[in-house]
């Protein structure tokens, strides 16, 4: 059965189309695995392949599918990576995750993620860290942390996740697989437990581009339920491109060099396989030039009045009431918020709430609010004018390979300069894909592109063209 | 004269009678058992997303239309956000700095503006004090929350109680006319909050204002304004100032208690709500909510007068009770012998006979029987006081009143000689009223129509009569 395991997703899709393997088999295979997980990816696995199992006619044929903790699932955990909704079972399904079900995939487990997506390292979850496998004294990146750990590990044959300033990306990146944030709206969010409304966007955790492509091509749609959610012009197809022929890719000297002095430099690692990256990519036909994007350097700052802001409200259901913690006793209504509030919510979510309360405040809004969506715009602009010389925008995905546990959870600017290069897409709402360059140290590094709107099939072939120049294989280069 | 005049604007609150919610698929209720029309949109689950109702959005066209407001081609919704049970996202969403409606006026008041938001859920407090602070504990019914309403907020352009409650039942029926809500106080379908100051005669500038709250019918509107004028006039008589709160009307004891000042106003953080795209009006939505909004009542009371010659007064009683002005309509339709001032005369006789709440559509009487009636009596066919059995006689049966006219023998003496008879049997009976009237003294003519008239049982025209009887003593 491990052989069948190696396989990428879209491989064991062919094969159990082609009847090769039994879904229910392989879903055996995979439960076991994730059951037996020891780097706590999983706050939730399932007990049995569902009954009846999708059959071999359907288009994922029954392939066991992770799915990040904050999409719901109807009857099953769905947490947030949250005490404040421990053992909360919600009655109804995320629209992604349906779709991905009515696609003939099967869910395997819920992953564990920092609480609410606030977090770039998974240490912020209710339920313990994640370890990285690669090395499980360090971190697996954060917030979709469980589903990149999971993917890497071999645990799960492909995850969602969400990505809001970087949450699918970072820890694709930190455990060397394939992470894609695609353009806002292009993912329904009903039913996506909500950190920030304006940014949060599912994307697919593969072992490859082409699992990427195929995953992402039965998430995107319209959703009625989701009114920011849009039809893709045309539909996401699995990628073909051999060379980069023509293709010009920007490095914007605002994310790369500029913040060194104040701690956003680039570890040296990460620089090399950047830079060996471009190399490749020249070879494939590709120029490569600098680019400005001058409004970049703030991005990390609106990003973290805008999220805030939002999710302040976003998190104010959480109140006690209806599901979910209540810590009340004999309490007045206040105290029973504020209990249940203060009992629910770990140290960063809290952080946050106030941040964004602040930020929303009567006679504050205009110079924090305000100020951050005006730089939202600029940056916006910004990326329009860079894509009218340039079809891509690259850039190492994290300035660093994963660190150590610990290391930077005392210190949150630190762990929010994680961020650097994955925020400013977001807020743009483009599109962006980050793909393992190849190792510094023992480390996976990650290799990001960024196009825009409603460019992922392009974003998709020139990464798929680049990762075969590469030819990192995660579980090959661990293995080694 | 006092020397201070009120200002005073109103907030209203309209519930839209959608089929569902403002932001969900559930279905609107009233007096359902408790939670049973929710879902995890208007729970506030986690995840769950608000998607704008269309037909909601329309409603608020068609009421900004009516009002002659300006229409934002693009408006945007907003997250107000504070923490109680009956909100269950911690926020609702409502319009704030961009309204889908801006500017309008109604009745001379002017409307400042129009916006889209939602209800929220009801609390009920079990235990004694029936308000959540002493109640032993609280339940929430979610039914509710999501409603769709419009809120109306006027410019401080009353100057009185009473212009306040006249302003606020032409617009309750202004809105029954666009069929967009019940109109309900009762029900809370409609609800109005006021903005009252004073300032003395004769300044331009305002007043400190304060704020009430549930003025659950328009009479409280009405003596809880009253009360809040008074109350001010005495404390700036007194030397004192009136401070910037929100008071609440107890109608039982006519108190105003004060619910907060502005030191405790919440904070309500509005900031744009980002699971909604703004809401873009489109010439084919504004075009379908002008083809939905009838003729208005301020419109129609116009036409009633200088079309139709109805005086003003009874113009506005007709159609401030739009189903009167429809009957008055269906009875002109009739094409009876009677003209549109003489049908209207008998309106207020029908609403008298079938009660004042009665709708006439639902009554025995057909608006073709009412204009025929109209006719015989305009004819002289039919005397007035006759005139007035038979309707109360249709109103008890139905049919045709020339039938019952016929059956009961109530035509008009047409019969010179059976006139001419009672007249002489009414001077014999009474020679001292004859002979005043002979010598002049007009006054006491009236005890011999009287005599006549009850002798003919009203049948007899009281003009020919009168003719009958100067003829008969100047000869």
């Amino acid at each position: 059965m491990s052989a069948w395991i190696e396989l990428t997703a879209a491989e064991a899709v062919a094969k159990l189309r082609a009847r090769e393997v039994g879904a229910r088999e392989l879903f055996e295979a995979y439960r076991e695995r994730a059951a037996a997980d020891d780097l706590n990816a999983y706050t939730w696995v399932a007990d049995g392949a569902p009954d009846p199992i999708p059959g071999p006619d359907t288009r994922l044929a029954g392939l066991p599918l992770a799915v990040k903790d904050l999409f719901c699932t109807i009857g099953i955990p769905s947490q947030a990576g949250s005490k404040i909704l421990k053992g909360y079972r919600p009655p109804y399904t995320a629209t992604v995750v349906d779709k991905l079900l009515t696609a003939g995939a099967t869910l395997l487990g819920k992953t564990n993620q920092d609480e609410f997506a606030m977090g770039s390292s998974t240490e912020n979850s209710a339920f313990g860290p994640v370890l990285n496998p690669w090395d499980r004294r360090r971190v697996p990146g954060g917030s979709s942390g469980g589903s990149a750990a999971a993917v890497a590990a071999g645990i799960a044959p492909w995850a969602i996740g969400t990505d809001t300033g970087g949450s699918i990306r970072q820890p694709a990146a930190l455990c060397g697989i394939v992470g894609l944030k695609p353009t806002y709206g292009a993912c329904s969010r009903y039913g996506m437990i909500a950190f920030a409304s304006s940014l949060d966007q599912a994307g697919p955790l593969t072992r490859d581009v082409t699992d990427a492509a195929l995953l992402l091509s039965h998430m995107v749609g319209h959703d009625p339920r989701d009114s920011t959610s849009i039809a893709m012009p045309e539909p996401i197809t699995v990628p073909t491109a051999e060379d980069l022929n023509g293709i010009r890719l920007g490095i914007p000297e605002e994310l790369l060099g500029g913040g060194a002095e104040d701690g956003t430099g680039i570890e040296p690692g990460v620089r090399a396989s950047f830079e060996a990256a471009l190399k490749l990519a020249e070879g494939l036909g590709a120029t490569v030039d600098t680019c400005r994007l001058p409004h970049a350097p703030h991005a990390l700052s609106a990003y973290y009045l805008i999220a805030p802001a939002e999710a302040s409200a976003n998190l104010a259901r959480y109140d006690g009431v209806r599901f979910g913690l209540r810590v009340a006793g004999d309490a007045d209504l206040e105290t029973m918020y504020g209990r249940t509030r203060g009992e629910g919510f770990g140290p960063e979510v809290k952080r946050r709430i106030m941040l964004g309360t602040y930020a929303l405040s009567s006679g504050y809004y205009d110079a924090y609010y305000g100020a951050a969506q005006k730089v939202r715009t600029k940056i916006a602009e910004d990326f329009a004018a860079v894509f009218s010389e340039f079809h891509f925008v690259v850039t190492p995905t994290s300035p660093w390979t994963a660190f150590e546990l610990g290391a930077k959870t005392d210190d949150p600017l630190a762990m929010y300069l994680n961020d650097f290069c994955t925020v400013p897409m977001p807020l743009a709402g483009i599109p962006a894909i980050s793909i393992p360059s190849g190792l510094s140290d023992g480390l996976p590094v990650g290799f990001q592109l960024a196009g825009p709107a409603f460019s992922e099939n392009r974003l998709l072939d020139a990464a798929y063209a680049l990762e075969r120049a590469i030819g990192f294989d995660a579980r090959e280069a661990r293995s080694a | 004269m006092s020397a201070y005049e009120p200002v005073i604007g109103l907030e209203i609150h309209v519930q839209l009678k959608t089929r569902t919610k403002m932001f969900c698929g559930c279905e609107l209720s009233f007096g359902d058992p408790p939670n049973i029309h929710t879902c995890p949109v208007c729970l506030g689950l986690p995840g769950a997303l608000p998607v704008t109702n269309a037909r909601a959005v329309e409603f608020a066209l068609r009421i900004g239309l009516a009002l002659g407001s300006e229409v934002a081609p693009r408006s945007l919704f907003h997250r107000k956000n504070y923490f109680y049970p009956d909100s269950p996202k911690g926020y609702q969403i409502s319009q704030y700095d961009v309204p889908i409606c801006l500017g309008g006026e109604l009745g001379g008041v002017r409307i400042h503006r129009v916006h889209l938001e939602e209800d929220a859920a009801k609390l009920v407090h079990v235990g004694q004090s029936g308000r959540i602070h002493g109640s032993d504990r609280s339940v929430v019914d979610y039914n509710r929350c999501g409603t769709p309403l419009v809120e109306i907020v006027t410019e401080p352009d009353l100057g009185s109680a009473e212009q306040a409650h006249e302003f606020l039942t032409l617009l309750r029926v202004t809105l029954r006319q666009l069929g967009v809500s019940d109109v309900n106080m009762d029900e809370g379908s409609l609800r109005c909050d006021a903005n009252v100051s004073i300032r003395r005669a004769g300044s331009d500038t305002l007043g400190t204002k304060t704020e009430l709250k549930n003025m659950n019918s328009f009479r409280f509107l009405e003596r809880g304004v009253r009360a809040e004028i008074e109350r001010q006039t005495e404390l700036l008589g007194a030397g004192g100032v009136v401070l910037q709160e929100t008071l609440h009307y107890d109608p039982v004891s006519g108190r105003l208690t004060s619910l907060r000042s502005k030191e405790e106003a919440h904070d309500y953080r509005y900031f744009p709500e980002p699971d909604l795209m703004p809401l873009v009006v489109t010439e084919e939505m504004l075009a379908a909510a002008r083809a939905a909004v009838p003729e208005l009542p301020a419109a129609r009371a116009l036409r009633f007068e200088h079309e139709l010659g109805v005086n003003a007064g009874r113009a506005r009683e007709l159609v401030f009770r739009s189903e009167l002005a429809d009957y008055f309509e269906a009875a002109l339709a009739a094409d009876g012998e009677a003209g549109p001032v003489e049908v209207s005369n008998w309106i207020p006789q029908l609403v008298e006979r079938i009660g004042s709440d009665a709708d006439p559509a639902t009554s025995r009487v057909a608006p073709a029987a009412l204009a025929a009636l109209a006719g015989l009596v305009a004819s002289k066919r039919v005397s007035r006081d006759a005139g007035r059995d038979v309707l109360t006689m249709l109103v008890a049966e139905g049919g045709d009143p020339a039938t019952i006219v016929e059956r009961e023998g109530l035509g008009t003496l047409d019969d010179g000689d059976e006139l001419a008879a009672a007249v002489d049997r009414a001077l014999a009976a009474d020679p001292d009223a004859a002979e005043k009237v002979r010598t002049g003294n007009m006054k006491a003519i009236g005890a011999l129509i009287g005599r006549v008239m009850r002798e003919t049982k009203g049948r007899a025209d009281g003009a020919e009569v009168t003719r009958l009887i100067r003829k008969r003593l100047q000869s």
